[in-house]
């Protein structure tokens, strides 16, 4: 009984005296984003209490994977709406894989919008263009939440850019995406090409997108794509500029 | 010492071995396989982060369940076919005799986890170059850099270097459950009681991350919550720590400063649980 309750005492004590090693441990990791945000009880109802011990138990990545596939075999049978619950699920499961994020924006934002547009059952084209802002609303959420998540991901940014472009119409927001995109470490240069398309399109801004697109235009025959030129000539148009500094 | 803790630890490793416990790779390859030809359906980035969840998700499950259940075991077993008596009788020291037990199933641990990383980038490379394949037919007469923009995509999606600490710290975790479960069995009764208590530690080790936030940053008010959220932070590893893979498999990289200090961490607990079951060891009543 002695030895048993001074190696309790031992066990005691190099755990008081592991502390700040566990806690800077803890932190560095926390910095390197390599441990995750804790679970709450409201994912503790969405995924039963196995799932929940299971992610607790250092299974997060397994769970997420086997939700995903159940969010495949659902769209398989178009349940659009249990899909967006168990994409909640998986990229609260794995914030950091981008995958997730982008995947899971891309089936509501694209796939489950325009079949809500097409939806047959509903006759009122209102509640179907409705339905379609809806989701097209869900996975531009999804990719700012995933932004929020993983800030360094150039290509979720980006994501964002097209989706704001392509589904949401809205150029201006677009290209804040986009250049917020292309100045992230890993970005390809046309992630700034695109920001100057959008921003040439967006009301306003048509002197910064010439600027941007002239900048990109003076880096060399790398950058003087055709959709560069003729966007730079449209400009060169619309601000006047005086012919000695237009583009040839 | 090293001469009486070797060939316990020798035999330690062929008994568990004729226990057919690699058996459990069969389990392991079936998972891998199958989950592989099931994702086919999916798009190969999908299928490739399914199959890298699935397998690193396998992996931590089978090493842990192993190092718990062959620890577990060995002193009852010892004990009941007398072969502890026989050992001991000899000038072989108690904390010798764990030592080498210890030893032995790590080493079974480590062979252990060496395989199934064999299985999974086999698994993961054939899968590759069957993707790799049909994108090639696929992208028959485009540019050539097209092609091998394309084909870098999928290479990329598949095996990368980071998995490797990953798998590291996965073995290091188990080494520390074995540890933990050898001092479990040094005053536990009965085999089924270290497997359960050793499970508890496990489920434990894992929320006292909560634990010690709690502790640490004074949430609770009541003074006797704050001394058992104390205790349960002390007496437990954080085994939340060890827990790395998910974000590997997303792409993170291990810093190699936290790799060696996780690792490092690891092997502390390992020597740490270690000395404490010698020292109740040497106590006890055989």
């Amino acid at each position: 009984m002695i030895r048993k309750s001074v190696a309790i005492l031992i066990l005691l004590t190099v755990g008081a005296l592991l502390i700040p090693v566990e806690s800077r441990i803890n932190a560095d990791q926390r910095a390197a984003h390599l441990r995750k945000p804790t679970l709450d009880l409201e994912l503790r109802e969405r995924i039963g209490q196995m799932g929940f011990l299971a992610a607790l138990s250092g299974f997060r990545s397994p769970l997420a994977a086997i939700l995903w596939i159940e969010a495949h075999n659902a769209w398989e049978r178009t349940e659009w709406g249990r899909m967006a619950g168990l994409f909640d699920t998986v990229t609260t499961l794995q914030p950091r894989s981008p995958l997730y994020w982008d995947l899971s924006s891309w089936h509501m934002a694209y796939n489950a919008s325009v079949a809500a547009r097409e939806d047959a059952k509903q006759p009122s084209e209102i509640l179907r263009k409705r339905a379609e802002r809806q989701y097209i609303q869900l996975g531009k959420e999804i990719l700012e939440r995933g932004i929020r998540n993983n800030p360094d991901n150039a290509y979720l940014q980006n994501q964002l850019g097209i989706i704001l472009r392509d589904k949401a119409n809205d150029d201006c927001a677009a290209a804040d995406a986009f250049l917020k995109a292309s100045e992230l470490p890993g970005a390809p240069p046309y992630y700034a090409r695109a920001a100057g398309y959008s921003m040439a399109k967006c009301p306003g801004r048509e002197k910064e997108a010439y600027t941007l697109l002239k900048k990109l235009y003076d880096k060399g025959e790398d950058e003087r794509k055709p959709s560069v030129i003729a966007n730079i000539k449209e400009l060169e148009k619309k601000l006047d500029v005086p012919p000695a500094e237009r583009i040839p | 010492m090293l001469n009486s803790v070797l060939p316990i630890a020798k035999n330690t490793l062929t008994d568990l071995i004729r226990q057919k416990v690699f058996n459990i790779l069969l389990v392991f390859a079936l998972c891998a396989i199958g989950s592989s030809i099931f994702m086919a359906k999916l798009t190969f980035q999908e299928e490739f982060q399914m199959l890298k969840d699935v397998c690193l998700g396998a992996m931590s499950i089978f090493t842990s369940l192993l190092a718990i259940l062959a620890t577990a075991g060995f002193l009852p077993k010892d004990l009941e076919d007398r072969t502890i008596y026989t050992l001991l009788s000899k000038p072989v020291p108690r904390h010798a005799y764990l030592m080498g037990k210890l030893l032995g199933i790590i080493s079974l641990l480590f062979v252990f986890t060496v395989l199934m990383s064999v299985v999974f980038c086999v698994v993961l490379w054939t899968r590759e170059q069957t993707v790799l394949a049909e994108t090639r037919n696929a992208t028959a007469g485009m540019s050539p850099d097209e092609i091998k923009a394309a084909l870098r995509q999928i290479t990329d999606a598949t095996f990368n270097i980071n998995l490797l600490p990953g798998i590291a710290i996965i073995f290091i975790k188990s080494a520390l459950l074995a540890s933990m479960t050898l001092l479990i069995s040094t005053f536990a009764t009965s085999q089924l009681f270290t497997v359960m208590a050793a499970a508890a530690v496990y489920f434990i080790g894992h929320l006292q991350a909560t634990a010690r936030e709690a502790w640490v940053g004074d949430v609770t008010s009541q003074w006797w919550s704050k001394i058992l959220v104390a205790i349960v932070a002390l007496l437990f590893p954080d085994l939340q720590a060890f827990n790395l893979t998910d974000d590997v498999i997303a792409g993170a990289a291990i810093p190699l400063g936290i790799f060696l200090q996780t690792f490092g961490l690891g092997i502390f607990y390992v020597i740490l649980y270690y000395c404490v079951s010698a020292f109740i060891f040497s106590g006890r009543e055989l």
